[in-house]
């Protein structure tokens, strides 16, 4: 539909140049309003999947650590310090002074319960990927705590620092989950004011926020957080001046309204990267064409990357070699990379036994637009692709069952910086793992549970270059993503799809 | 006309048990519950987990008695996705979907019977003509798009009114016209087509030459014979904008069960979607009930039938 309203859009923003009218922003009642297309599930940081879930978790919570997203490094947040006592042992000294929004002391007692309380699958949380590594959390003084994980996990900080948002134990454990959605109460730099689920969520500055937060004081009064999922009402509303910021914008609208005055559009890669997943396991016995390597290495020649890239996903977005995000630990672009050529393409497929081709069903739940283009790719080679478009979950249990030849897959990595949040999905036997090579599970497995981080290094390397030579997968892209705001915001978007809004302030 | 009455509410009972058992069993063909439930980053662990918790383990009969059970009660469940009961959340979505239905059918309504009647008066003249392109063009633009011109016009070149939400009345009127406006050219043809065969009639004629006001034999004895039918779609219209809204609501940000509904399918939320399902069937059965009783205050020959 976006695309259909290019030349809409194009009128549009000629007749508001010649009738601009004076635009409402909230810098005068110090309150940026935001749009999100999805409304949220809970506002509770552990039970939701959505982005603005992890955007809330910044925003409302902190972490033991904080990950500056410019230099990389774990920073000390909720801690004061922290260290590996051993290889499944960390311990943290906690900082003193720190408020809960509600007026509660921050102190162990709260991380104990937060993690053990979390971690326990009897609470049912639905992020579980993301606490299920945490054996159990003690309590060593007032201040001072240590996390046992389960196996050997050096990406513990990561995870930490990431969405492991401390609560209130004495207010968690009286309100549970649905109370913490609906009044949230955390430490972080705004403190919710209201939450009308699936209408709106209020945030309000935290005057009391801790000074030496990695994260800094906040500037902007209020966030006001609504949820619109028309795109062109979005565009509206930031054009009619009823909305300051709005976020995954399509490249079409994004150009258009890069031109006009008042409004600011910017691009920033993020740790989403778009791959074709491959049947080559054969989990279910189908014999599928996808089987063979050969047929594998035939569709990575067939697709020009760079062309759909720079045609459709455009912005900031980079091509991905490899099964990982390259700023990932242990991500590494040292793999085989197929570039596009078709003639090589056919006579792969005519080795493998298919010198005419076949048809096969290509799986996907989004980015229709870019699938068309890489079934049309494919279509020149000789493989008809039948698109089969499902909802996420209907195509997940698919895969997993082993119906799938291919998949147009896409993973976030919740926005992890370490590779094992992409490779431990695909490829370590998991249920989605639809190569199953027990060299790549050996070598993840060592890289995932070393504490030696040049161990680590290698053996990814060596899963990542034994993936791409099989062709298990074939990355595409990142994806892009187009930010536009009132211009009279000062805001930097990061590529871990994370928009610090404790960052921003009015020009 | 007692008998004919309870028989139809028992009708009523079944066709909503039927939809509801249909719904259930669709809803499981599009997708586990679980999955949706468990996000991307679940396991096959953690699916496993998720059905036990909310019961997606036991058959699907059980699943569905346990819920009609329930549901009987008032009690319709807890949102998978917002954690919510969803009798809560339809208690804030339901009002929105009923003022905007509703305005718009007075909308579509208010403007549709008097074009209709002005066009048979005076057929082929002018304002006919008028009234015919204006159907035509409502049956043949998108709503969405006549939504996103008016977004365009009202609220981007002359910031007159809010592009979405629900706070006050003024972020109904573009909906209501669009809703409306939907609705109006079926609504308008068939009371032109009415008053047009009404007016031939013989007793009109013998009205006529008994010397009545012309007003009196147009809206006392004319409109009330053709109108009739109007009733009947007019209902089946109300009850099309009720669960029909979902573009509109989409386009305009308006949090109504339409959207609801819509958004539910795609997370795979079951018991949201139960209860809409639920609440429209009842909606439409009841809607469909008040036009027959309409339709014979109208036309005593129906009551005697």
């Amino acid at each position: 539909m976006d695309r259909r309203f290019s030349l809409f859009w194009l009128i549009v923003l000629l007749a508001f140049l010649l009738t601009a009218p004076a635009a409402q922003a909230g810098k005068a009642n110090d309150t940026l309003y935001i749009l999100h297309p999805v409304e949220l599930s809970s506002v509770d940081n552990y039970f939701n999947t959505d982005r603005l879930g992890v955007v809330l978790c910044h925003h409302l919570w902190d972490s033991l650590l904080y990950r500056d997203i410019n230099t990389g490094e774990y920073k000390p947040n909720l801690a004061t310090s922290w260290k590996f006592v051993d290889d499944k042992t960390l311990e943290f000294d906690l900082r003193q002074g720190v408020k809960f929004h509600n007026g509660d002391e921050f102190d162990a007692d709260d991380v104990v319960y937060t993690l053990n309380w979390v971690s326990d699958p009897k609470n049912g949380v639905k992020t579980q990927n993301n606490v299920n590594w945490i054996e159990k959390c003690e309590k060593l003084g007032k201040f001072k705590v240590r996390v046992k994980t389960k196996k050997n996990f050096p990406a513990a900080p990561a995870y930490i620092a990431g969405v492991t948002a401390i609560y209130p134990h004495k207010y968690y454990s009286k309100v549970g989950p649905e109370g913490m959605a609906v009044k949230p109460v955390g430490t972080g730099p705004y403190k919710g004011v209201e939450v009308v689920p699936g209408k709106h969520i209020i945030l309000a500055k935290n005057e009391n926020y801790f000074a030496a937060s990695p994260k800094g004081k906040p500037s902007i009064g209020k966030l006001h957080i609504r949820f619109i999922s028309e795109v062109n009402t979005q565009i509206a509303e930031l054009m009619s001046g009823r909305a300051d910021w709005l976020w995954r914008l399509p490249p079409d609208p994004a150009e258009k309204l890069a031109k006009m005055p008042k409004i600011t559009v910017k691009t920033a890669d993020t740790m989403r990267v778009f791959f074709l997943l491959f049947d080559a396991a054969n989990k279910k016995g189908r014999n599928s064409p996808l089987n063979k390597l050969k047929v594998r290495q035939a569709i990575c020649h067939a697709i020009d990357k760079a062309t759909i890239r720079n045609t459709l996903v455009k912005g900031a977005s980079r091509l991905v070699n490899s099964a990982c995000y390259p700023t990932q630990f242990g991500c590494t672009d040292d793999v085989i990379k197929y570039e596009y050529n078709p003639a090589k393409a056919k006579k792969l497929l005519a080795e493998a036994g298919y010198p005419n081709g076949f048809e096969m069903d290509y799986y996907g739940w989004r980015e229709r637009g870019e699938m068309e283009a890489i079934m049309g790719y494919l279509n020149a080679v000789g493989i008809k692709a039948k698109i089969q478009w499902m909802k996420y979950a209907a195509v997940r249990d698919k895969i997993r069952n082993g119906e799938v030849d291919m998949s147009h897959n896409n993973w976030g990595s919740y926005s992890i910086p370490d590779a094992s949040a992409f490779t431990g999905n695909f490829f370590r036997g998991t249920a989605d793992d639809n190569a199953r090579d027990p060299e790549v599970m050996k070598w993840l497995q060592i890289a995932d549970t070393s504490i030696d981080p040049e161990v680590r290094k290698k053996n990814y390397k060596m899963a990542l270059q034994r993936i791409a030579a099989q062709a298990y997968c074939l990355p595409l892209w990142s994806a892009n993503m187009n930010f536009a705001f009132t211009k009279d915001l000062n805001f930097v978007p990061q590529s871990d799809e994370i928009p610090r809004f404790f960052n921003a302030s009015w020009k | 006309m007692l008998i004919y009455t309870l028989k139809r509410l028992a009708l009523a009972v079944a066709v909503t048990l039927v939809v509801s058992a249909l719904s259930f069993g669709l809803l499981y063909l599009s997708g586990d519950p679980a999955t949706a439930i468990g996000g991307e980053a679940a396991t096959d662990v953690d699916i496993v987990n998720i059905r036990k918790f909310y019961g997606l383990d036991r058959p699907i009969h059980i699943q569905y008695l346990t819920w009609v059970g329930k549901a009987l009660k008032g009690d319709f469940g807890m949102s998978y996705y917002f954690r919510l009961p969803v009798s809560e959340i339809m208690a804030t979505r339901l009002p929105v979907t009923l003022i905007l239905g509703c305005s718009a059918i007075v909308f579509a309504l208010v403007f549709s019977i008097p074009l209709g009647v002005i066009a048979a008066i005076r057929p082929n003249s002018w304002i006919d003509r008028t009234a015919l392109f204006l159907s035509v063009m409502g049956q043949a633009m998108p709503s969405f798009w006549l939504g996103l011109m008016l977004i365009v016009v009202l609220s981007v070149w002359l910031p007159l009114l809010p592009p979405s939400g629900t706070e006050g009345w003024e972020y109904f009127v573009m909906p209501t016209i669009v809703l409306g406006y939907f609705a109006m050219p079926a609504l308008m043809r068939l009371t032109r087509a009415g008053m047009l065969e009404v007016l031939a009639s013989d007793y009109i004629r013998t009205a006529r030459a008994k010397g009545l006001l012309p007003g009196s034999i147009l809206f006392k004895h004319a409109l009330r014979n053709a109108v009739i039918p109007v009733v009947s779609v007019s209902a089946v219209q109300f009850g099309f904008m009720l669960g029909g809204s979902i573009v509109i609501e989409t386009v305009f940000a308006l949090q109504g069960m339409g959207y609801l509904a819509w958004e539910s399918i795609t997370r795979s939320d079951f018991p949201t979607v139960q209860a809409v399902i639920l609440v429209f069937s009842v909606i439409y059965i009841l809607l469909t009930l008040l036009a027959d009783l309409l339709n014979g205050w109208l036309d005593p020959r129906i009551r005697v039938a």
